[in-house]
């Protein structure tokens, strides 16, 4: 009895310890992602969070973007050196005199996934989807340029033939835009303006219809560089290259696995061991440490978006924009992206990011506490007295309670005045900026393309991103009116910045920094070049298997 | 039994009710909707997606479909993956988190028990102070600390064994698996102390030891039955625990499993999501408690004759 009991625990130990060991066959660790890729062309590319959908005319965000530009391609792509648009599925594109038509010549080569010709109608169809109302597009608006587009959309106008797309023959696609919009090419390439393949989408249900299966591997019809091949949900998304698309002779990658990877200290591990070619971004704490011991590794770039504080203008002592510019001018920025911040962010005087596709705002304010403090007493605060307490609204972010801190430290320091820092949950805080329940709040924006027109048109007066309460009608029509009927860059980007110099002399928004975007990059990962969009070309991408065994960890 | 069991199993049914009333109006009542982002969406848009999920409904009609959805077992759409079911996704997730917390429990029974029966039996000595002592630095050392540390050792710089994924490459479940077990190993070998120490003083025991016999078989087939009681207790609401509480470890070292989505579901308001998740595990804690309880009647003479009695 003893002794079969004895073997009963034994045997279980030895089990046990079998699962524990040998759980996925022994302890010894395989050949990693990134040897393995370059052997077989594979690219090992850390996305962010988990994509949502692969519908274009359904998803909103950066991770989406990156598999769906593999998937799918616009009338035009973008140079990544220079961000200037380049063929796609347009080989070519006449612009009229008054700028507001414009004719693509679709290319005859180019193809379906499933070796279906792409024509015309397709991106007829295709927009005409994206503006369906029931669909629930939250991008509908990137097609807002197109002459009627915006009517139809809000139900104004029933009948599409109004709107300012047209398929003359199978090649040929006109545009007609409301304005000369001087920046519609650079739309092109947004995802909410890919062609979709028609007969798949109805195969599996109505157009205008969320959630359905088409988007699903086997069933999914693109005509980008890569096609879907499997989806393993919130473990990985493989694409392989695409032999019917058009430039494919130029596509040296296989394929890409996009690994969603949410965690960054994850993700920086994961590089270590050789598991990825290029991460979605970096802890902040490690920027320094890579700057140091391997800046070879470590890619940053200024990035279109900047963080930024909004003020509720509503409120009586905010109401004031010398309270409002004396804040402004008491942060140290420099100090700031040096000694909390860290990652290499360029100090913001300016709204717009610097140089975005040639255009340069004026510095609107500067570090300069003495006449930061003469202003509070002009408003009435002298040294801070008679502030009502205020409260700095961020949502909760270790990143951004810290930047808060050192704001509220630089604040009472040179100003005297009392802050009190309040932590909501994202949704929480969105709710409260919406309904403008805050005095001061953090904020980020990132541009949908390169314009300074997406980062000013938002404080219109009407403008469903204000969320200041601030409105200027002299800021309302430079915008609205005169900006979008200037007929040459010059003209408008001048019309730009006096707008932008209204927005800074009267600051309803504070700007702190500009965004710069920060990766990892494997040695053996070439072609990926630097720009303000992080935007990424598969095509010119390459592996390089002799430099597989490069020492990251 | 059988009384015993149905009669459980039908105090069961009200537990999950009013767990899905409370959490139904509840998620509704937390700021922020499933559809509010930075950039401001249309009207249209929102009425849109609105009417798409039924948030144009009055709440009680919302509620009662959700509940008649769910009688047939559908939880509906989920709003963060519009191209998913919530079933589908749970079932996408659950697999691994089931496998994981499976692995997870038996190293925390097997270190466990063996720390603590060892430790009960010589209570109060060296043999004792030492495995209760690391036992109780398992107590109170998080697993987001036991991670990274396991991770920092054998992962980077030992470079031995994975440090993400989930059955991708060999020996990637060994790390999170000891990450998520060893807490629980820890509370196991304080509760197997105690009960043996308990057992050990027990008249049946004294008898055992008086007929000489070898203190081996005394231990394994007298005293373990009757000292792991309260270890078997725990098991159930331990399992389930693991199974809802992976949610670290998934973070830590990438696994695609359920724990995730349900602290995600909450942060992006996706009611559905909350709402499949909450339920499935608490219908999971309400069956495994069962469990644990039928397994406790089994092994505890005093208690089956209670049953009986009661009968």
């Amino acid at each position: 009895m003893c002794d079969q009991k004895k073997f009963k625990i034994t045997t279980i130990n030895i089990f046990l310890l079998l699962i524990m060991l040998g759980s996925s066959s022994g302890c010894s660790r395989g050949e990693s992602n990134v040897t393995t890729g370059n052997r077989n062309g594979i690219l090992h590319f850390g996305n962010g969070t988990d994509p949502q959908e692969l519908d274009p005319h359904i998803v909103t965000g950066i991770p989406e973007h990156h598999i769906l530009t593999a998937l799918l391609e616009g009338l035009v792509a973008k140079d990544p050196k220079t961000l200037e648009p380049i063929p796609g599925v347009a080989k070519e594109w006449r612009i009229s005199k008054d700028k507001k038509i414009y004719t693509f010549t679709i290319r005859d080569d180019a193809l379906w996934s499933n070796g279906d010709p792409l024509t015309a109608h397709d991106f007829v169809w295709s927009w005409w989807r994206a503006l369906q109302p029931k669909l629930g597009n939250q991008y509908a608006y990137m097609l807002f340029p197109i002459r009627n587009s915006e009517a139809y959309t809000k139900g104004k106008i029933i009948d599409f033939s109004q709107v300012g797309v047209k398929a003359l023959d199978d090649l040929t696609l006109v545009v007609t835009l409301e304005n000369p919009t001087p920046y519609f090419l650079q739309l092109l390439d947004h995802y909410s303006m890919f062609p979709l393949h028609r007969a798949t989408i109805e195969k599996f249900g109505k157009a205008h219809e969320r959630g359905t299966l088409w988007t699903r591997p086997g069933n999914y019809v693109g005509n980008g560089p890569f096609t879907l091949k499997e989806w393993h949900l919130f473990k990985s998304i493989d694409v392989v290259k695409n032999p019917y698309y058009w430039d494919a002779k130029n596509v040296s990658l296989n394929g890409i696995k996009f690994h969603p990877i949410e965690n960054v200290t994850t993700e920086e591990r994961m590089f270590r061991l050789g598991q990825l070619h290029k991460t979605a971004s970096i802890p902040i704490d490690k920027v320094q440490v890579y700057k140091t011991n391997k800046p070879h590794l470590l890619h940053t770039y200024p990035y279109l978006g900047n963080y930024f504080y909004r003020f509720n203008t509503k409120l009586p002592h905010l109401s004031d924009k010398r309270v409002r510019r004396a804040l402004a001018m008491s942060i140290d920025r420099k100090q700031l992206t040096t000694s909390v911040t860290k990652g290499g962010e360029t100090p913001a005087y300016t709204f717009t990011p610097p140089n975005t596709l040639g255009y340069n705002a004026k510095d609107g304010f500067s570090f300069d506490p003495a006449k930061a403090r003469a202003l509070m007493s002009e408003a009435g605060y002298p040294k801070g007295e008679g502030f009502p307490v205020t409260q700095l609204l961020y949502n909760t972010s270790e990143g951004h309670r810290k930047i808060a801190v050192a704001i509220q430290q630089m604040w009472k320091m040179h100003l005297g005045v009392d802050i009190v820092l309040s932590n909501q949950d994202w949704k929480v805080y969105l709710d409260s900026v919406n309904n403008g329940n805050y005095a001061i709040a953090r904020a980020g924006w990132i541009g949908d393309y390169v314009d300074p027109n997406t980062f000013l048109d938002m404080w219109i007066s009407k403008g469903g991103n204000n969320r200041t309460g601030w409105s200027d009608s002299r800021y309302d029509d430079l915008i609205s009116k005169q900006a979008p009927v200037a007929l040459d860059k010059v003209e408008r980007y001048s019309i730009m910045a006096d707008a932008e110099a209204i927005l800074l002399e009267d600051m309803p928004v504070l700007p702190i920094y500009i965004y710069n975007s920060k990766s990892l990059v494997h040695p053996s990962l070439k072609g990926l070049q630097p720009n303000i969009l992080d935007y990424v070309l598969y095509k010119n991408l390459t592996l390089d298997p002799a430099l597989s065994k490069e020492k990251v960890n | 039994m059988f009384h015993f069991i149905s009669s459980r199993f039908f105090q069961s049914i009200p537990v999950l009710l009013i767990v899905i009333t409370a959490t139904f109006f509840l998620v509704r009542a937390a700021p922020g909707g499933p559809f509010s982002a930075e950039k401001s969406v249309p009207p249209e848009v929102v009425k849109a997606l609105e009417a798409q999920y039924r948030l144009d409904q009055s709440i009680w009609q919302q509620y009662t479909s959700y509940l008649v959805d769910l009688s047939r077992g559908e939880l509906g759409p989920s709003f963060r993956y519009p191209g998913r079911t919530v079933n589908e996704l749970i079932a996408a997730g659950l697999p691994v988190t089931a496998e994981l917390a499976f692995y997870a429990l038996l190293v925390a029974v097997f270190f466990g028990v063996s720390a603590g029966v060892y430790a009960g039996l010589k209570p109060n000595t060296i043999h004792d102070y030492l495995p209760m002592s690391v036992a109780m630095i398992g107590i109170c050392m998080p697993s987001f600390l036991i991670g990274p540390l396991l991770v920092l050792l054998f992962g980077i710089e030992l470079e031995w064994l994975p440090v993400s994924g989930w059955g991708s490459t060999p020996g990637d479940k060994i790390l999170p698996t000891l990450t998520l077990g060893l807490g629980y190993a820890a509370f196991i070998a304080r509760l197997s102390r105690g009960g043996i120490i308990e057992v050990m003083t027990q008249d049946y025991i004294r008898t055992a030891k008086a007929k000489g016999l070898p203190s081996r078989v005394i231990v394994l087939k007298h005293a373990l039955r009757g000292g792991l009681i309260p270890v078997v207790a725990f098991l159930g609401p331990a399992f389930a625990g693991l199974l809802s509480g992976s949610f670290v470890v998934e973070t830590i070292f990438q696994i695609p499993g359920l724990g995730r989505f349900y602290v995600q579901a909450a942060f992006n308001r996706d009611y559905t999501m909350i709402l499949g998740t909450t339920v499935f595990f608490s219908a999971l804690i309400v069956l495994f408690n069962l469990l644990s309880d039928i397994i406790a009647v089994w092994l505890n003479p005093k208690l089956r004759q209670q049953y009986r009695s009661n009968k």
